[in-house]
């Protein structure tokens, strides 16, 4: 690991793990995740796109866009279904994929995760039909109501689902992986709709999208401060550039849709670039995660670091007696 | 659809047992339930016979999962996995210039008192048994795969022939029936020690005495305190070094000690974004 310092809450000092740590033949202690890719990162991004589209298209009806709610309903439902594809056929036994549905469980993120897509996506269908349709509107304006409600729900829990794993970079980045996945999900959301809708139904779309990306890039800078050497991976390799270019993309189709949004072409290459931006945020994430799990070292260090700090005078070693 | 009780000891509350530790069975809904068995594995007597690796691959009818030589030591079995239950660790150390010295230790699954595969299991097909392990139902996993990243020790994994999550069942079958796990019972040397907990710990504690006045000042105790952070586990050990040295996490906590933290900042952040979506339509209509 790196030789720098961190900052932890509490202002408590972190001291980096020594760069050698012990292991077994350097194998990894926890397993890698056996969740596939594209399929799984790209739930993350595809999900957040969805839930953050309705909560747009509920605010686009209320303020009078007819356009834009149309689009992000239709986003919204195209997004979902494309998860929900991607999530069965992620399965180690698709045809079993109901079996999610015997239990509520609240100590397991999937299993909650579950439940609000499954009240989520009917919403979020019918909405999306009465919008195109034009048929039963009341029933539509619920729906779309409801699709509102349901969707942060489906932007955000993905982030516990990640955190609440064994997996160093993911677990440890638990507080601000919230935070940082429904900005992705606003950045997605509002960037689409930014490139697909005329300009003089934009403005929601914009100011959603500008709100993402500003709370994203502090979300990211915070998770990394807080992480010390566990940002490592976040940092380097192939998912450090996966978190590179997603950054550039953040920055420059924010600066892009501030300054120049009200054009159409400018909003459709800022739009892009900041969907694109919360699909590489994904991948980086996921992979980051991934790297931390395959070297013992992001395994054993914090906890060694952590054993070092509770065996201070006042507190004494409780795992190893 | 039922809200799970049978199915993990949400968030860490509920009875206690004689050690002051929880009791995972009670705590999932066993009234009266027999005492918590498990696993004493003294690594200071393994040999390095495997016969515990054979013996679970032959009764438990677990398929192989690859002949290959690691070339790292005498272990080419590598790691636990999905077809793996018990797994021999080789580690040639040395101690001195001209001596060296052999661990071996026998890993299997910890069955822990707070247990993440279970606890994140999204179908209860992890559950725990009225013996206070946990086993995974077969016919019931739908293959998610969430238990492998949520286990601290890399234990549990998804069978690719199957598609199924598959471990150590501290051979449930033969304990129902009175019998002992088919790794201890083919152990030469009393290494893995199989019984009720609360007796094996003891037997723990005065084996640590024995060794450290025999000299022995590195033999260590690992999950056997039920305040550490998987709550003690079913399957604990003596060893002669750290953990990882082993190919153990020094400080294991479950990852769901921290769960509801993480609900709490997911609907934080849920309600942001529901804001900040409902604040994007307001101002001057163009």
């Amino acid at each position: 690991m790196t030789a720098t310092r961190a900052r932890r809450g509490r202002g408590e000092q972190v001291v980096v793990p020594p760069a050698e740590v012990r292991s077994y033949y350097g194998l990894p202690i926890v397993k890698e995740t056996v969740w596939g890719v594209p399929d799984v990162p790209g739930y993350l991004f595809l999900g957040g796109l969805a839930g953050a589209s309705s909560a747009l298209a509920a605010s686009a009806d209320l303020a009078g866009y007819p356009v834009l709610a149309r689009t992000a309903k239709t986003t919204a439902v195209t997004a979902i279904g494309l998860s929900l594809v991607a999530l069965v056929k992620d399965l180690g036994r698709p045809k079993r994929f109901l079996n999610m549905l015997r239990v509520f469980k609240p100590t397991s993120p999937m299993s909650v995760g579950t439940w609000i897509v499954s009240a989520y996506t009917p919403a979020a269908g019918v909405a999306a039909a009465s919008a195109l349709t034009g048929l039963q509107p009341a029933i539509g304006r619920a729906a779309t109501i409801a699709a509102a409600i349901t969707g942060p729900g489906v932007a955000a829990y993905t982030a516990a689902l990640l955190s609440d794993t064994a997996v160093p970079a993911w677990h440890e980045a638990h507080r601000e992986l919230p935070y940082l996945f429904v900005s992705s999900a606003a950045t997605a959301a509002g960037g689409l709709a930014l490139a697909l809708v005329p300009p003089r139904e934009a403005a929601p779309a914009r100011n959603l999208a500008l709100t993402g990306a500003g709370a994203e890039l502090i979300a990211k800078g915070l998770l990394l401060r807080r992480l010390g050497p566990l940002a490592e991976p976040y940092q380097h390799g192939r998912s450090g550039r996966l978190m590179e270019v997603a950054e550039i993309l953040t920055a420059g189709g924010l600066t892009a849709a501030a300054l120049g949004g009200r054009n159409r072409l400018v909003a459709a290459a800022a739009g892009t670039a900041l969907v694109a931006s919360s699909a590489f945020t994904r991948f980086g994430i996921f992979f980051a995660g991934r790297e931390s799990a395959r070297d013992p070292r992001y395994t054993v260090a914090p906890q060694r670091e952590r054993l070092r700090r509770d065996s201070q005078p006042d507190s004494q070693d409780q795992s190893l007696s | 659809m039922s809200v799970s009780t049978h199915h993990g000891a949400p968030f860490a509350s509920g009875p206690a047992d004689a050690a002051g530790g929880l009791d995972p069975a009670a705590s999932s809904g066993y009234a009266d339930h027999p005492p918590r068995m498990g696993f004493f594995t003294d690594t200071s007597v393994c040999i390095g016979c495997k016969a515990c690796e054979v013996a679970c691959k032959e009764w438990n009818a677990v398929p192989e999962d690859g002949i290959e030589l690691t070339g790292m030591s005498y272990d080419n079995t590598g790691s636990l996995g999905a077809s793996t239950w018990r797994h021999v660790a080789f580690i040639e150390q040395i101690t001195l210039p001209g001596e060296s010295r052999w661990l071996m230790s026998s890993d299997v699954c910890k069955h822990c008192t707070e247990s993440g595969c279970l606890d994140v299991c999204p179908t209860g097909a992890l559950m725990r048994t009225e013996f206070g392990t946990v086993v995974v139902q077969d016919d019931v996993c739908n293959g998610c795969g969430y238990c492998v990243s949520a286990c601290p020790f890399g234990v549990i994994d998804r069978r690719e022939t199957d598609g199924g999550a598959h471990k150590c069942t501290l051979c449930y079958d033969r304990i129902g029936d009175g019998l002992t796990p088919a790794c201890a019972k083919a152990c030469p040397t009393e290494s893995i020690q199989f019984g009720p907990l609360d007796e094996l710990r003891e037997r723990a504690a005065l084996r640590l005495e024995d060794l450290h006045e025999a000299g022995v000042a590195d033999a260590r105790l690992y999950l056997n305190d039920p305040n550490d952070g998987v709550g003690g586990a079913g399957a604990f050990f003596l060893l002669l070094d750290e953990p990882e040295a082993y190919g153990l996490p020094p400080d294991p906590i479950v990852t769901t000690r921290d769960l509801p933290r993480m609900w709490r900042h997911v609907a934080t952040a849920a309600a942001a974004l529901a804001a900040a979506a409902f604040l994007s339509g307001l101002g001057r209509h163009s």
